[in-house]
């Protein structure tokens, strides 16, 4: 019977036929935690009674949330961390390496595998055909001890993208523009699997901002399919050896179909306080904003900051509108560094972070005031999630908040190209 | 047999209206954070809710983050059961795995401060304040199992891993 990807990857790691609807057990082959997450994690590690990891070589624990620490509570959390990485020994990606999301998919997921973070944007790496999701503390620990997991096989919606974007339109506009029609739950439960040409001829980039947004319509799973593109990824990281090449059945059953014209998107933007809540930059024109940030797992990578830099080039960001500029990783910050985007975004007056979060979730290097607006090219806007919870966030791509920060209001990035 | 008031919420109450960010330094003091609980949605909550009371909230209660410090803090401020029209799913399990039943069902029928009780095993939901019934939809077999054992860590430790 044809499959759609979550099936095949969740029958081949049950070692069954596993159907949409179904429950299985399924061995997990990669797991990891954040410095927010980790910490009750081990915990529950603890309380279980477990001795060891079941695959300490495939366990990960990452300080990139709050990185470096701004705080004794979280300086506490970080050593428990290291402790506990230490005494089991697996692998910590200490503060200054990245956001989780991006280093998973630069150095450790492969095509194929079933990949669980305790941090609700594990899809991202969806984008390498790794069937990847986040589930809370307990489930994590669960898995650290017994390396496998229940699931239930989602119901596939499949999206299907053609045409080439216009200028000053990339993926994140088609995520914001995809959550937007479907809805902050409209696909709960449910995998959503992206495929056409637009999707075929897209970076590894641009395929990891399409998967890391999946959750924001409630997914739990945003899939690509595994293809040359991955392969060139996967080389260019020096894991060449990782790629395998996979995708859905052509006769695969699927709940429902979207299809998007490429050629039709505009650039848009998600008001807050819902991701749904999106309308296009254009007719957003006057509203201020006091913060631009540019960085997080889904779109803090060196095509995001190398957008940023072309618009900001030889300019200056408005006086009244504040840029900040955090690389997802090290190795995108050192390959922004090598390109000359930090040099520029510097000179445009940015302030550079270390990579990680940075004021994503509101916990420093940026947390908003009350009655402040911010324009971020992160994936959430819920109230309160920057800070005051009497501030406003508004998402967009990397090009959008370039142009905001040269203005100082919501502007359209074609105005300034 | 579960009683206390409920207490309504709108849609997308999200893991940040519950649990926000800003206080990740107090989530290794789970007693201090849970005096936050909620506190992006309605700042009085955390002061007026009782042990054994409900939350009655409308659609995609818990979308975001994983942090599962949400509904243990929502637990730890004495909450007995969640009641909303949809439930996010990382929330969901979340919820189940500590133990806390989220009953999905048509929340507009409750009116906030009404009186409730409900029969778990029986799947029904009484509102004394208005003498009306509601039925809630089946939580799938693998949950309840989990949720009968009282969470997932009494669970495992029971049985050793899963048994579907
Ligand atoms: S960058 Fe933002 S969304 Fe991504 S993992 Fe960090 S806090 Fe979460």
């Amino acid at each position: 019977m044809a499959k759609t990807l979550a099936e095949k990857i969740l029958s081949e790691k049950s070692q069954g036929d596993a159907r949409s609807g179904d429950i299985v057990v399924a061995q997990v082959d990669l797991v990891f935690v954040q410095d927010t997450t980790g910490p009750l994690t081990i915990d529950e590690f603890r309380k279980l009674g477990f001795e060891r990891l079941a695959n300490p070589k495939k366990t990960f624990l990452f300080l990139d949330h709050a990185a470096p620490s701004p705080n004794h509570q979280l300086s506490s959390d970080h050593i428990k961390l290291r402790q506990f990485a230490r005494q089991f020994g697996c692998r910590l990606y200490d503060v200054g390496d990245g956001v989780c999301h991006q280093v998973v998919a630069e150095s450790l997921a492969r095509p194929g595998d079933v990949i669980v973070g305790a941090d609700s944007h594990t899809v991202t790496t969806g984008a390498l055909g790794s069937l990847a999701t986040g589930m809370g503390s307990s489930d994590v620990a669960v898995i650290l001890g017994l390396g496998k997991t229940w699931f239930r096989v989602p119901e596939t919606i499949r999206v299907v993208v053609s045409g080439d974007f216009k200028a000053g339109v990339s993926a994140k506009d088609l995520s914001l523009h995809l959550i937007g029609r479907l809805g902050a739950d409209g696909a709960t439960y449910k995998a959503l699997e992206f495929g056409g040409d637009t999707v075929d001829r897209m970076s590894l980039s641009g395929r990891l901002t399409i998967a890391n947004m999946a959750v924001e319509a409630g997914a739990k799973l945003g899939l690509l399919p595994s293809d040359e593109i991955t392969r060139d990824y996967l080389a260019s990281q020096g894991r060449a050896e990782h790629y395998r090449p996979l995708s859905p059945d052509a006769k695969a059953s699927y709940e429902q179909r979207i299809s998007i014209d490429a050629a039709d998107l505009e650039p848009t933007v998600s008001r807050p306080h819902t991701v749904d809540n999106t309308a296009p930059a254009r007719e957003l024109k006057g509203i201020k904003i006091q913060q631009v940030f540019i960085g997080t797992c889904t779109s803090g990578r060196l095509e995001d900051l190398a957008v940023a830099a072309d618009i900001l080039r030889g300019k200056q960001h408005h006086r009244d509108t504040r840029l900040i500029v955090a690389p997802a990783s090290r190795r995108v910050l050192l390959e922004a560094i090598a390109a000359g985007h930090i040099q520029t975004l510097a000179q445009a007056g940015a302030v550079i972070l270390p990579p990680g979060c940075g004021p994503c979730l509101g916990l420093h290097q940026g947390v908003l005031g009350r009655g402040e607006a911010c324009l971020s090219t992160a994936n959430r806007n819920f109230k309160g999630r920057m800070g005051s919870p009497e501030a406003f966030i508004y998402l967009a791509s990397p090009a959008t908040a370039a142009a905001t920060a040269l203005t100082g209001e919501i502007t359209d990035p074609r105005e300034v190209l | 047999m579960l009683r206390g008031r409920a207490f309504k919420f709108g849609d997308d109450i999200s893991t940040d209206h519950i649990a926000p960010g800003r206080l990740a330094h107090l989530r290794s003091n789970l007693p201090e954070l849970a005096r936050h609980v909620l506190e992006d949605a309605d700042v009085t909550f955390a002061s007026r809710v009782k042990a054994g009371d409900f939350i009655v909230a409308g659609g995609n209660f818990g979308l975001g983050s994983s942090r599962e410090h949400a509904p243990l803090i929502i637990k730890l401020a004495g909450v007995s059961a969640i009641l909303a029209k949809s439930v996010a799913r990382i929330f969901f399990r979340n919820a189940i795995n500590l133990g806390l039943p989220v009953l999905i069902c048509d929340t507009d029928r409750i009116d906030d401060g009404d009186e409730l009780e409900i029969d778990l095993a029986a799947g029904a939901i009484v509102d004394r304040t208005n003498g009306k019934e509601l039925a809630f939809d089946k939580i799938p077999p693998v949950m309840l199992a989990i949720l009968n054992e009282g969470g997932l860590i009494p669970y495992i430790k029971k049985y050793g891993g899963f048994r579907l």
